[in-house]
């Protein structure tokens, strides 16, 4: 699939896309472009929905009782709220990294190989190759690759989020969804993860939900901002941060509210 | 991402293990139901036949004759019983008090442990030590057989203070520290604190505590068996020898037939009919406390 | 303020003499046990069989009696009280009528004495099954009456487990029973121990619903099909008959100590657990 510009590819997108909490609107039209090898950063005040949106693209809405969709998502073409489609692999190609580094209690090893072996690798050098691939490139296979058998639960804040993306990229994923990837980690943390997003876009698509608009202009390509459920306003990051369309992106942006 | 035929066979298999773990679940309704029918199909004939009335309160108990009243042991129970509770729940509500305000921290938690113990010393050891120990005692001490209502409440009454002690102190923690603070902010003692603010509070769980001894107490068999001598009479001391309604049917179920196991296991349907009537009966009174935003 | 003091004093003294009553039962009744059957102790009494209807020999088909009662139950009762505990916590709908129904029943059967379920198991295992006073009547009657406990700490265990970890497996792409299996189930499991520690230490205990179950016969059983006399009700029988004080104590003392060493067990494990969620 094409756009106009540049002959990006769209990875994802979706069309007119609503959600509701039982009876409550979250989502109201959607449409949104997410391009190919880009970071887009979704940001807006607390509430405003970004969140929701993001658990739209790999379908973690499922997960809440009274949730209903409307409208359509596509990831490459193929529309995924379909009756037919597998939400197993669906979530295989789209993955997520989610606000508080949740390791499993098991080791670093453990956690990396915990996606391929549920998805079926079962040879252990197999294992160990995608184990240390996901570690080199999540930049922690300086740091544990002598140390793969440790509980994963003493590792810092800063290694923790990193082993999770590790533990993402282990399964293969081709869209990696952040949701405030890291709002719980120190600004040493932060910067090392923002230099490895930088990294990641050159083989995935990756989509962060964020309500630091530093972090938005310092790591992303694309921004959508998001207001009560509402996109209202989407372009390239620095035309959004410097010459907003919209009133309200420039009422954000320079603070006056959120 | 539509690999249909991994999809299907993978949402298959997930049906499949739902499924078992459902059915899982409900064997706990299944085997509800099974009580109830096979207790109350072999118990309801005779009690028909017999008529409850006469059934409960007739106190001819003599199955070779073909005579089944209960009264006697209906009586039984409740005496031995209401015998326990007399000095079991000022004992037990006493000692959570205790434990939940006055205790040091490591004293309670020694305390609790010792509870723990008591309530997981089997029947029987109960019973034991009773016939060696308490029977005599009474017989040397207060004269009668020492086989007694007292022994059956002494012995009871250990029994059921755990359940009182655990659900009173638990009541009693669960009272938002907030009252204690007010009354002694207003000056209040601590014993005028307990005695006017946190008890009451607490009192719907107390007053659980108590029922569901109470039921513990009803239910309870061997231990009482051991110590109360099982004589078919309307007890007219708490020297004198009683048999409980839950002592009569593991007496006689050895060898009962026909209409005699039918008339124990009416006795255990009226028994099972009660307990879980009054577990229901707390299990909703529970539930309303909470939906007002009680205790 | 003199006369509050002691009065004060007073009412502490009381409480304090409560509770040394309530220490007072638990180490006179364990200690007298202990102390009088402590000498009836030998390798022979654990190893030889009741000879004479118990007047004469050891217990050894007792404990074996228990040990095989209590294994059968746990081997019927673990599986399906676990699966029911995981079916209610976590694919039961959250307000669902069945969920409610099964707590409710679950809760009705935690509160039915033994003498009930001694009936019911006569009745339905005994009789209307055809299994006859065996291990296996016993077994099933054990399993229904522990049940509840499994369930409930398996329960209480499973609904405990980080929800950000069943988060995190869903979203890798694994299917709800691979999530169960691989990371709710691995760290419930302290607390699943725990229940099961308690479910043994019931079944240590029972009598009133084995005598009527399981049977009374002395001799070893070795098939499920076999009658089996438990330590409990060995003790019972040893009591109300007056056959032998001696080894009645015995009996009473190995039963104690299997409680005390269940119960430390237990607390051991319930440590285990809330180090584990530090």
């Amino acid at each position: 699939m094409e756009n106009k510009e540049n002959n990006l590819g769209v990875k994802m997108k979706s069309i007119d896309l609503e959600l509701y909490y039982h009876d409550f609107q979250a989502l109201h039209g959607i449409n949104m472009d997410i391009y190919e090898n880009r970071v887009t950063a979704l940001i807006g005040p607390s509430g405003c929905g970004k969140s929701t949106y993001l658990r739209t693209l790999n379908r973690m809405n499922d997960l809440i009782e009274g949730t209903t969709i409307k409208g359509q998502v596509f990831l490459d073409d193929v529309s995924i709220y379909e009756k037919n489609v597998d939400v197993v692999s669906l979530r295989k190609r789209v993955g997520m990294v989610f606000q508080k580094p949740s390791v499993f209690p098991m080791s670093v090893y453990e956690n990396v190989a915990y996606g391929p072996k549920i998805h079926g690798v079962k040879k252990k050098s197999h294992l160990d190759e995608i184990v240390e691939k996901s570690l080199r490139a999540a930049n922690l296979w300086n740091e544990m690759g002598d140390r793969l058998n440790s509980p994963a639960s003493r590792m810092s804040g800063g290694q923790q989020q990193r082993l999770v993306i590790a533990r993402v990229l282990a399964v293969d994923p081709e869209v990696i969804l952040m949701d405030e990837p890291a709002s719980a980690l120190d600004p040493i943390s932060t910067s090392k993860l923002e230099e490895l997003i930088r990294e990641l876009k050159k083989n995935y698509t990756i989509v962060i939900v964020t309500h630091n608009m530093q972090q938005a202009a310092r790591v992303s390509d694309y921004t959508g901002f998001f207001l009560n459920g509402n996109l209202v306003e989407f372009s390239h990051t620095n035309e959004l941060f410097v010459n907003p369309v919209d009133k309200q992106t420039e009422d954000y942006i320079t603070g006056r509210f959120g | 991402m539509n690999k249909d035929k991994n999809n299907r066979n993978r949402r298959r298999s997930e049906n499949v293990i739902e499924n078992i773990l459902m059915l899982c679940a409900a064997i706990f309704i299944l085997v509800i139901i099974l009580i109830t029918i096979f207790i109350f199909a072999k118990g309801m004939p005779l009690l028909l036949k017999i008529g409850i009335v006469d059934f409960l309160f007739n106190s001819n108990w003599m199955p070779g004759k073909g005579n089944y009243g209960i009264w006697t042991m209906f009586v039984g129970s409740l005496a031995v019983t209401f015998m326990a509770m007399v000095w079991a729940v000022p004992l037990g509500i006493i000692t959570a008090i205790f434990m939940a305000e006055i205790a040091p921290p490591r004293v309670a938690k020694i305390l609790g442990s010792m509870v723990e113990l008591l309530a997981g010393i089997p029947s029987v050891v109960y019973g034991f030590v009773g016939l060696i120990v308490i029977v005599p005692f009474i017989r040397e001490v207060l004269g009668g057989n020492g086989l007694s209502v007292l022994a059956g409440a002494i012995i009871l009454g250990i029994m059921i203070l755990p359940t009182i002690i655990s659900i009173s102190r638990d009541a009693l923690l669960a009272v938002p520290p907030e009252y204690k603070e007010g009354s002694l902010a207003l000056g209040a003692t601590r014993y005028q604190t307990i005695a006017r603010v946190i008890v009451p509070a607490a009192r719907s769980g107390i007053v659980t505590a108590v029922v569901l001894g109470m039921g513990r107490a009803i239910g309870e068999t061997m231990a009482v068996i051991m110590v109360t001598g099982n004589a078919t009479v309307i007890p007219g001391s708490i020297l004198s020898p009683v048999r409980t309604m839950t002592s009569n049917i593991v007496l006689e179920m050895g060898y009962a037939t026909g209409d005699h196991q039918a008339a124990l296991f009416a006795t255990g349907m009226i028994l099972f009919v009660f307990i879980v009537c009054l577990n229901l009966l707390v299990s909703i009174s529970v539930k309303a406390g909470r939906a007002h935003g009680g205790k | 303020m003199a006369a509050n003091n002691w009065k004060d004093r007073l009412i502490t003294a009381g409480f304090w003499f409560a509770a040394f009553i309530i220490v007072g039962i638990l180490l006179g009744i364990v200690g007298y046990v202990v102390v009088k059957g402590f000498t009836s102790i030998n390798l022979d009494f654990i190893l030889q069989p009741p000879s004479r209807a118990g007047r004469a020999g050891g217990i050894s088909t007792t404990i074996v009696s228990t040990l095989y009662l209590t294994l059968m139950s746990l081997l019927i009762a673990v599986p399906i009280g676990v699966g029911s505990a995981i079916y209610l916590e976590e694919y039961a709908r959250s307000n669902s009528k069945f969920a409610r129904l099964v707590n409710l029943t679950s809760e009705t059967l935690a509160g039915i004495p033994s003498i009930i379920f001694g009936l019911f198991g006569f009745v339905f295992f005994v009789i209307f099954l055809g299994l006859g006073w065996s291990v296996l009547s016993g077994s099933l009657t054990l399993a229904i009456m522990v049940l509840p406990t499994i369930t409930r700490t398996a329960q209480e265990a499973v609904s405990s487990v980080s929800h950000e970890y069943r988060e995190n497996s869903l979203a890798l792409g694994a299917t709800k029973w691979q999530t169960t299996r691989k990371v709710i189930l691995p760290s419930a499991l302290p607390g699943i121990v725990t229940g099961v520690i308690l479910a043994v230490g019931r079944a240590v205990g029972e009598t009133a619903a084995l005598i009527l179950t399981a049977g009374s016969s002395l001799g070893m059983p070795v098939v499920p099909t076999d009658p089996a006399r438990t330590m409990a009700v060995h003790l019972y029988v040893l009591a109300m008959e007056g056959i032998s004080m001696e080894r009645a104590f015995g009996t009473a003392f190995l039963i104690v100590v299997l409680i005390i060493v269940i119960n430390y067990l237990a607390n051991l494990s319930l440590s285990k657990i809330s180090k584990a969620m530090r």
